[in-house]
C-alpha cells in the first residue's frame, strides 16, 4: 500500500496485513487470489474510504452525540440510536471524490468482465472479525445481484451503516470497546454468473484416495448440485496427471438462473437438447482440478470446494472459486500406516508375494 | 487354488482340426494334454491354462519350442529349486494346436509356503543385496557365452579328412565334430537361457511389490504411473536406435545422405559409398556399429524367422532414411531423455508428498529403489539373450540346415524349422553314420514327406484362433510373471469370456500402456517390414513390437498391440516418447483394418473405430 492508505483498493492488491484496511473478508480474498485461487473479482472501499465518508458527510458528530451515554442494559435506547444512525449514514452523500473512486473501479470492473453495469454482491467486510471472541461475522449485511453505480452506491452506504446495528452497538458498549476505534470495508464482488456450477473434492470421498479428484457438475448455479435436485456430471480425475479417468454425463433436468427483478435465483427447465449435454468442456475439468490442486496446498488438507464457470468471462479466466472447506470424512480419520513399520524392502517383497493379486469373483 | 467362478473350456475338450491328427509328434511329449493316466487327466483338468500371446502370436514350429522349452525349465527352476519363493512352484507347459498354453503351479499346504521363506529370505534377499555385483558377473557370463557360440565350427563332410587329421593324432573325425557342434549350439542356447532368469523372477517379484504398495496407498492410481515412476533410466535396448540416429546425423554431416536415400536396397547403396571418400568412411562408421548393436532382431529375437538387421541391412539402412528426412525437416529425433526423467520426478515427488504416514513414506522409498534397481536387468537382458544371441543362434542351425539340404533330408534349408531339436540330432546320426559308412541315409525317405505334412498342419493351426484360456479361473495369483507380463487381472478375464464378433466390434480394450487419447488412421503392421510403409500420423496397430520397430515410433501417434503388459516394449517406448499405447488388447489386429480411423484412448486402454 502506498503512504496515504487508499479509499477502495482492488481484492488482488489486498493482503493478510491489509485487514485494518480492508476487513477480515477482502483480504482473505486478496490471500486467496495471490495464492493463484481464482475467485470472482472485485474491490474494496477501505475503512480509510469509509471515515472520509462519515467525515466529510458532516455526520461524526451527530452519530458520536447519538451514541454518547446509551447504558449497557437499556436496549431501547440502543435501537434508537441505531435506527437513527442508519438513517443518518445512508442519507448522506458521498463526496465526489469518493463517489468518483467507487464508479471508476465499479466501471473497470464491469469493463474486465465485458459488461455494462456488472451484477455484484456488496457485503460489508469487518475488521474485528479476526479479533478473539469478537466476531462479528454474519452479522453485516449482504446484498446480492446489484446492478449500476446509484445501487452500488447505496448498498455500500447500507453496508456502512450496518456498523451501528442495535447488536454491535450493545456488543461494544458490553465490551468496552470505544465506537470510535471501529471501522468497516465493503467488498464489491462480482456476481458469478455461473454457465455451470458445481462441487470438487480433492480426495476421492468414496476410498479415500488422495491421489484422485472429483468432480460435480451440472448447469447454472450450484444450488442445483448442492441441493441434489440433479444428477450432476461427473468426472474422477488424477491429482498428479490431470488426466480424466472416469466420467459420467447425466440427465440435467433444470437449472438455477438469475432472477433479475427479485435479485435471486430461480429454477428452470432446461430444453431437452442440452439436458444431456456435458456440462463443462474437458479443458474446464482440467483447469478446475489445478485449482483444487492449489487450493488443497494453500490449506494443507482435503478440501471440498464450490467453484462455476462464469459465462461473462473468457476461457482461461472463467473458473471461480466460491467456497472452499475441509473435507470432513477423511481429514479427521487418523491416518494408518498400510506398510509394516521397520519392514525391509525385503520383507514388503516377502508379504507382496504372499498376498499375491486376488482375482475375486 | 480354489475357483472364482469363471470357467474357461475343457483342454480335453478342445477339437482337433480335421487333417492334422498326430500333430502332437511334432512337439515334445509333455506338452500333450492327455486323458489316459487318471490322475494326470483331472490335475488337467482342475488347472488354469492361459495362452501365451505374449510370447506367441502365431503357433510354434517344431525347432522354436527350444526357447519355449528353455523358459519351461528356466523360470520354474529359480521359482521353485533355487529362490523357493514361498507361494509358487514353476509354470507348467501344454500345447494345443501349435499354441503355448501356461499355468503358474502354487504351493498349496500353507505349513509348506511358511517353510519355504526363510530360504526364500536368504537366497533372493542375497540377491537384491549384491545385485549389482551379480550383474555385472551375469555379463561377463553372458558375454562368454555368445563368444563361444561365434567360436562353434560347423564342419563340412569332406570325402576323405584331412592329412592334418593323421600328423596331428587328432583322434575325432569331422563326423563327430558335426554331431559334437549341434550339441553344443544347443547347449549354448539352453546355457543362456539358464541366465535369462537369474535375476528375471526376483525382477518382477519387486516390479509386482511396488506396483501393490502403490496400489494399497492409492486405490485408484493408474499402472501406467507406477511405471512412469521407473522410466527415463537409460538401458542398451535403446542402443541400437540410438546407433541408427547417429549414422543419420554422419549422412548428413558426411554430405551422403542423398546417397543413402538413392535407393532401398543395401548392396545398391554400398557400392555407391564405395567410391568416394566421404562414403568410406560414413560404411566404417556402419561396421562399427553392427557387432554387436545390429544383432538386434526385427522381431522378438524368439523365432527363427525373426531375422537381425545383420541379416538384412536393408532394414537398417530404410530406418536411418526416415531418420535422415526427420532431420532434414528440422524436426528432433531425440527421445526426449531429460523431460520424461523431469515428468517422471515430478510425478514421484507429487505422489510421494501425498502419502501421509511416515512408514508408507519409508516403504514407498524402499519400494520405489529396489525397482529402479531391478529394471535395468529386466530390460537389458533382452539384448543379450532374445538378440544379441540369439540372432547368432539362428544362423548357426542355418549352417547345420544347409548340411542337411546337401545331403537330401531338406528340400529347403529353410525347412529345418519344421523339425524338433531331437529330430535334427537323430537325422545328424543318420547323415553322419551313412558319410562315414559310404552307404545312402535313410533321413531323405523320410524328412521331406514329413515336413511336406507338417507345412499343412501348420498352416491350419494358423488359421485356428486358440481359446485366452482354458479350465477354471483361480482366485489368487501369486506368480510375479503371471502378473506383470501376461497382466492376468480380474479385467483381462471379463475380456477374455466375451468372446465377440470381429467384423462388428466398434470398440475394444486392452491394457491402458501410455496415457492420452488421439485419433487417426490405423495402419496394420504385422511385421517390422510393413512399417516402412507407415506414413506420418498414423496409427500403428501390430501384434507386438520390438527394438528394431523403434524407427516407427517417430512417425506415428499412438499404438495399439495384441499382445504384451503395461512393461512391454510398445508401452515403454510410448511413454518415452509421449504417446498414447493401449497394449495387450488381444485382437486388436484382427478387429482393425488399414485405413480405418480410430481413437486411442491410452488413459482408459480403449480403441474405439469411428
Amino acid at each position: 500500500m502506498s503512504q496515504h492508505p487508499p479509499l477502495v483498493c482492488r481484492f488482488d492488491q489486498c493482503t493478510k496485513s491489509d485487514i485494518a484496511l480492508v476487513g477480515g473478508k477482502c483480504a482473505s480474498l486478496g490471500e486467496l487470489i495471490n495464492a493463484g485461487i481464482r475467485v470472482p473479482p472485485g474491490f474494496a472501499v477501505t475503512t480509510e474510504g469509509y471515515s472520509r465518508f462519515i467525515d466529510e458527510a458532516g455526520i461524526s458528530d451527530d452519530i458520536f452525540a447519538l451514541l454518547k451515554d446509551l447504558k449497557q442494559d437499556d436496549i431501547e435506547a440502543q435501537d434508537r440510536a441505531s435506527d437513527r444512525i442508519r438513517e443518518l449514514i445512508e442519507a448522506a452523500a458521498f463526496s465526489i471524490e469518493l463517489e468518483d473512486e467507487i464508479a471508476e473501479h465499479y466501471r473497470s470492473l464491469s469493463n474486465h468482465c465485458s459488461r455494462p453495469a456488472v451484477p455484484v454482491a456488496v457485503r460489508s467486510s469487518a475488521t474485528a472479525e479476526d479479533l478473539p471472541g469478537a466476531s462479528f461475522a454474519g452479522q453485516q449485511d449482504t446484498f446480492l445481484w446489484v446492478r449500476g453505480v446509484d445501487d452500488v452506491l447505496a448498498h455500500t452506504r447500507k453496508c456502512f451503516s450496518s456498523l451501528f446495528t442495535a447488536r454491535a452497538i450493545a456488543y461494544r458498549i458490553r465490551n468496552g470497546f470505544d465506537h470510535k476505534d471501529v471501522a468497516i470495508s465493503v467488498g464489491i464482488q462480482k456476481m458469478a454468473n455461473s454457465h455451470a456450477a458445481g462441487v470438487m473434492f480433492t480426495i476421492n470421498p468414496a476410498n479415500g484416495d488422495n491421489s484422485m479428484m472429483l468432480i460435480n457438475s451440472s448447469f447454472g448455479f450450484g444450488e442445483a448440485v448442492v441441493s441434489g435436485e440433479v444428477t450432476p456430471d461427473e468426472f474422477m480425475v488424477n491429482k498428479v496427471s490431470l488426466d480424466t479417468v472416469a466420467r459420467t454425463i447425466t440427465r440435467k433436468e433444470v437449472a438455477y438462473v438469475v432472477d433479475h427483478e427479485n435479485h435471486t435465483s430461480k429454477c428452470i427447465e432446461l430444453p431437452a437438447e442440452r439436458q444431456k449435454v456435458q456440462s463443462i468442456l474437458d479443458d474446464e475439468v482440467v483447469e478446475l482440478a489445478k485449482l483444487g490442486k492449489t487450493i488443497e496446498k494453500h490449506y494443507g488438507r482435503a478440501m471440498d470446494i464450490e467453484w462455476a464457470v462464469d459465462s461473462d468471462m473468457p476461457a482461461g479466466s472463467n473458473i471461480f472459486i466460491l467456497q472452499a472447506r475441509p473435507e470432513t470424512v477423511w481429514n479427521d480419520r487418523k491416518p494408518e500406516p498400510k506398510s509394516k513399520p521397520g519392514a525391509s524392502a525385503m520383507d514388503h517383497i516377502l508379504s507382496s508375494i504372499l498376498t499375491g493379486v486376488k482375482l475375486g469373483k | 487354488m480354489s475357483d472364482n467362478g469363471k470357467q474357461f473350456p475343457n483342454p480335453h475338450e478342445l477339437e482337433t482340426i480335421p487333417g492334422t491328427e498326430g500333430w502332437e509328434r511334432m512337439y515334445p511329449y509333455q506338452y500333450e494334454f492327455t486323458t489316459d493316466d487318471p490322475e494326470r487327466k483331472k490335475y488337467e483338468e482342475e488347472t488354469f491354462w492361459f495362452y501365451d500371446g505374449l510370447h506367441y502370436p502365431e503357433p510354434l514350429y517344431p525347432f522354436d519350442t527350444i526357447w519355449d522349452e528353455a523358459w519351461f525349465l528356466g523360470l520354474s527352476q529359480y521359482s521353485h529349486r533355487i529362490f523357493s519363493i514361498p507361494p509358487v512352484m514353476g509354470v507348467d507347459h501344454r500345447m494345443k494346436n501349435g499354441y503355448v498354453y501356461i499355468s503358474p503351479v502354487p504351493v498349496k499346504d500353507p505349513e509348506e509356503i511358511g517353510a519355504r521363506v526363510p530360504d526364500f529370505t536368504e537366497r533372493a534377499g542375497y540377491y537384491y543385496e549384491n545385485w549389482d555385483v551379480l550383474e555385472a558377473k551375469w555379463v561377463d557370463k553372458m558375454k562368454s557365452t555368445i563368444a563361444e557360440l561365434e567360436a562353434v565350427n560347423v564342419p563340412v563332410l569332406p570325402k576323405l579328412e584331412d592329412i592334418s587329421f593323421v600328423k596331428d593324432g587328432i583322434g575325432e573325425s569331422s563326423g563327430y565334430h558335426l554331431l559334437r557342434s549341434y550339441d553344443s549350439v544347443i547347449d549354448l542356447g539352453i546355457r543362456c537361457w539358464q541366465y535369462h532368469f537369474e535375476f528375471l523372477n526376483l525382477g518382477y517379484a519387486a516390479y509386482v511389490t511396488f506396483m501393490g504398495h502403490c496400489q494399497k496407498l492409492w486405490p485408484d492410481i493408474p499402472m501406467q504411473r507406477v511405471t512412469q515412476m521407473i522410466s527415463g533410466i537409460d538401458v542398451i535396448m535403446y542402443r541400437p536406435d540410438d546407433e541408427l540416429k547417429n549414422l543419420a546425423r554422419k549422412a548428413i554431416d558426411l554430405g551422403v545422405a542423398e546417397t543413402l536415400k538413392s535407393s532401398r536396397d543395401y548392396a545398391t547403396v554400398a557400392a555407391k559409398l564405395a567410391t568416394n571418400n566421404a562414403g568410406k568412411s560414413w560404411l566404417e562408421a556402419l561396421e562399427a556399429a553392427r557387432y554387436p548393436w545390429f544383432h538386434v532382431s526385427t522381431g522378438t529375437g524368439w523365432f527363427h524367422h525373426d531375422r537381425s538387421w545383420n541379416d538384412d541391412l536393408d532394414v537398417p539402412l530404410n530406418a536411418i532414411c526416415t531418420y535422415i528426412d526427420k532431420l532434414n525437416s528440422g524436426a528432433s529425433i531425440d527421445r526426449p531423455m531429460a523431460e520424461i526423467a523431469a515428468e517422471r520426478d515430478r510425478i514421484t515427488k507429487e505422489y510421494r508428498d501425498l502419502i501421509t504416514t511416515d512408514e508408507d513414506r519409508q516403504a514407498f522409498d524402499q519400494l520405489l529403489g529396489v525397482a529402479k534397481t531391478v529394471f535395468p536387468y529386466v530390460e537389458n537382458h533382452l539384448f543379450y539373450v532374445e538378440h544379441w544371441f540369439h540372432s547368432i543362434f539362428w544362423n548357426k542351425i542355418r549352417e547345420f540346415a544347409a548340411i542337411m539340404h546337401e545331403h537330401g533330408f531338406l528340400k529347403d534349408a529353410e525347412d529345418i524349422w519344421l523339425l524338433k531339436k531331437s529330430e535334427i540330432k537323430d537325422a545328424l546320426w543318420d547323415l553322419t553314420t551313412a558319410w562315414a559308412t559310404g552307404v545312402k541315409p535313410r533321413g531323405p525317405l523320410v524328412w521331406p514327406k514329413e515336413i511336406e505334412w507338417r507345412k499343412g498342419v501348420m498352416k491350419k493351426f494358423q488359421e485356428w484362433t486358440p481359446p485366452p484360456a482354458l479350465g477354471p479361473a483361480p482366485e489368487v495369483i501369486q506368480e510375479p510373471f503371471t502378473v506383470v507380463l501376461w497382466g492376468v487381472t480380474n479385467e483381462s478375464l471379463a475380456n477374455w469370456s466375451d468372446v465377440a464378433d470381429n467384423d462388428n466390434i466398434s470398440l475394444f480394450k486392452g491394457f491402458a500402456a501410455s496415457p492420452g487419447s488421439v485419433e487417426g488412421p490405423a495402419r496394420v503392421c504385422r511385421t517390422v517390414k510393413e512399417i516402412g510403409d507407415l506414413k506420418e500420423g498414423e496409427i500403428l496397430v501390430s501384434p507386438t513390437t520390438s527394438p528394431s520397430w523403434a524407427p516407427a515410433f517417430v512417425k506415428i501417434k499412438a499404438c495399439v498391440t495384441d499382445v504384451g503388459g503395461i512393461m512391454s516394449h510398445a508401452a515403454i517406448v510410448c511413454r518415452e516418447y509421449g504417446m498414447p499405447a493401449v497394449v495387450g488388447t488381444g485382437t486388436g489386429t484382427k478387429i482393425v483394418k488399414t485405413g480405418d480411423m480410430i481413437r486411442v484412448n491410452g488413459s482408459t486402454g480403449e480403441v474405439e473405430l469411428i
